[in-house]
């Protein structure tokens, strides 16, 4: 199977310091997009893994649909007919009784975007927002999906414009990896609407208030987020990120590439 | 995961029916907890009824008191302005629990029906008296540091793990639940889970088919006086190592009504009447809420690797009652945990 582009986009800046360190490749790159083996290079080029790291976190956090030819599963056993919304189009499959909204959204639609992390509701790495609400796909069987709306992190920018948390988590570097940043992004996009719905939280001060838009301090977005776990810790810079679409100041960015080398 | 039958109730008597007639067969509500279960190969069910569409998500007033639905959301209870007005303990304990995500799944009905978070009843290779009667407990002499201090048997030392619960317990709240015929009743919360005795398959009272319907809360004189404390190994998303609920209603300091509920240290709710009794009349002081917690906690048995569980409920249950004598304010509760710590 052909190897799939991972994004085609590239801005200026990244195609400069593309160009100076993968000169050879670089007519590839421009013409289908970068694949997974210029970042294996780019890891051996550079010598430091900071740049392909950060590509390649982007890369998650901007994840859109590759478009795969629908497989008919092999086997299924009590199949559910299920109809239901994916980013707004309308999706119509029969399903294993035992399919989980994860597995049909990675493995039957090819929105690779959320992520299996834990698989049993510890980790958060699979969080999609669904008639919006955040919740677990990977502890929702796709059976009880019918007539649902569900927004994965392909879902959130418009053509190729990023939605503002999206933006937002590159400004503030708000992971390493990426692999659990489809989860926080569609996590703190969720937590903004049950913010201006004036929602408590356990570190609320007092729940007997009237309910009005709830300001957030680092403590509330840290005790909001504590159901999506970053192993790369990058917390810190998840919050600035949370804070600056939420607020409307902006947050200072804590990082910038090095001089020289973008 | 095994193969099982699943469809969507749309009426309940033929949701109730369908569990009925199928032992194996079990309601679906949040899945939050089943669906991992069964993941882990540890509850296996024939068939699923999920219940989640039934029209029993209302949060409405009563005569005296409020209802909340059987599949209501935690979330959406937790949040709702009469229950947060009226019963701020019961947001508060929900909102110690679980995650945001975990909170916008899961049901009240199936808070109250979740399983025990005892590794020994995960481990499918591992002894457990509760997934496998008669294979033996192997909590009792393993690892059991998280285990119960109070109220558990030789078969069990499982304690059970929903906040929700512990709130419910202090609240004096009522289950009401339908089963086959449509018949229904109405189970007190102290009755509705259990201690584990000989049998601690069996988590509660309900029946093989019974679906709870709704909860009831009644009135109550505690809101302004109202606590939840969780104490855990990380500051969030992690289950209590010893919670407390704690509610008081005063006449000028005398303590006139108390409640207070422990997590975390028990195979259900442990509600700690020995205390309320000690307290009621009194003055709310700190030596009389020591003297309380204290008295309470004499009958603990802690196991090998949870004696720290003893002094900490007993401090717990201090820090919670302060807690409520000053408004359930959690800044307030924050900075005093810090200084007094």
């Amino acid at each position: 199977m052909e190897e799939q582009p991972l994004f085609s986009d590239l801005s200026e800046a990244e195609r400069k310091a593309l160009e100076e360190l993968m000169p050879d490749e670089m007519g590839e790159i421009m013409s289908s997009g970068i694949k997974r083996r210029h970042f294996l290079k780019l890891f051996a080029v550079t010598g430091t893994s900071l740049l392909a790291a950060n590509l390649l976190g982007i890369e998650q956090l901007m994840a859109r649909s590759i478009p795969i030819e629908e497989q008919p599963p092999v086997l299924i056993e009590n199949g559910i007919n299920v109809s239901f919304q994916v980013n707004g189009s309308t999706q119509k499959l029969m399903v294993d009784s035992r399919m989980t909204l994860l597995d049909t959204l990675r493995e039957r639609l090819g929105l690779t975007g959320s992520k299996k992390g834990c698989d049993h509701g510890q980790c958060g790495a699979c969080t999609v927002i669904v008639d919006d609400k955040r919740v677990l796909s990977c502890l929702t069987l796709a059976a009880t999906c019918e007539d649902k709306k569900v927004t994965t992190i392909e879902g959130l920018a418009t053509g190729n414009e990023l939605h503002p948390m999206q933006t937002s988590f590159i400004k503030h570097d708000g992971f390493q990896c990426g692999y659990c940043t489809p989860g926080q992004i569609c996590s703190a996009v969720a937590l903004m609407g049950e913010a201006k719905n004036g929602d408590a939280s356990y570190v609320t001060a007092n729940v007997r208030e009237k309910k009005k838009a709830v300001e957030l301090s680092n403590e509330e977005i840290r005790e909001r987020m504590s159901g999506n776990i970053c192993r790369c810790g990058a917390y810190p810079n998840i919050v600035s990120a949370i804070r600056e679409v939420h607020g409307d100041k902006a947050v200072a960015q804590v990082w910038q590439f090095a001089e020289g080398t973008i | 995961m095994r193969p099982f039958k699943y469809s969507n109730a749309s009426e309940t008597a033929a949701a109730i029916n369908a569990v009925v007639v199928n032992p194996t067969a079990r309601f679906l509500g949040g899945g939050t907890n089943l669906v991992d279960l069964m993941k882990e190969d540890v509850m296996r069910p024939s068939e699923l009824v999920n219940v989640t569409r039934l029209k029993f998500s209302a949060v409405e007033k009563k005569e005296n008191g409020l209802s909340i639905g059987g599949t209501a959301t935690n979330a959406v209870t937790a949040n709702h302005e009469l229950v947060r007005e009226n019963y701020p303990l019961l947001s508060m304990a929900i909102l110690a629990g679980a995650s945001a995500q975990i909170r916008n799944m899961a049901t009240n009905a199936g808070n109250l029906n979740q399983r025990t978070r005892c590794t020994y009843f995960y481990d499918v290779n591992m002894p457990c008296n509760k997934r496998e009667p008669g294979s033996g407990c192997g909590a009792l002499h393993g690892v059991n540091k998280n285990h119960a201090i109070l109220g558990w048997s030789e078969k069990c030392v499982a304690t059970y793990p929903s906040d929700m619960a512990v709130a419910l317990a202090a609240l004096n709240a009522v289950v009401h639940v339908e089963g086959s015929d449509s018949t229904k009743r109405s189970i007190p919360f102290s009755d509705f889970h259990r201690l584990p005795g000989d049998h601690p398959e069996i988590d509660n009272t309900l029946k093989h088919g019974e679906f709870i319907t709704s909860i009831d809360l009644p009135a109550n004189r505690l809101a302004e006086k109202s606590y939840y404390l969780k104490i855990r190994e990380r500051s969030s998303y992690a289950f209590a190592l010893v919670s407390v609920a704690a509610a008081l209603e005063t006449s000028g300091n005398r303590i006139k009504d108390v409640r207070i509920a422990l997590g975390g240290v028990a195979h259900k709710p442990w509600r700690a009447r020995i205390a309320e009794q000690w307290l009621t009349g009194k003055e709310a002081t700190e030596a009389n809420f020591k003297a309380a917690a204290l008295a309470e906690l004499k009958n603990a048995k802690p196991l090998e690797q949870n004696k720290y569980k003893v002094g900490m409920a007993a401090k717990a249950i201090v820090r919670a009652l302060e807690g409520a004598m000053q408004g359930g304010n959690y800044g307030a509760m924050e900075a005093d945990l810090t200084t007094t710590n």
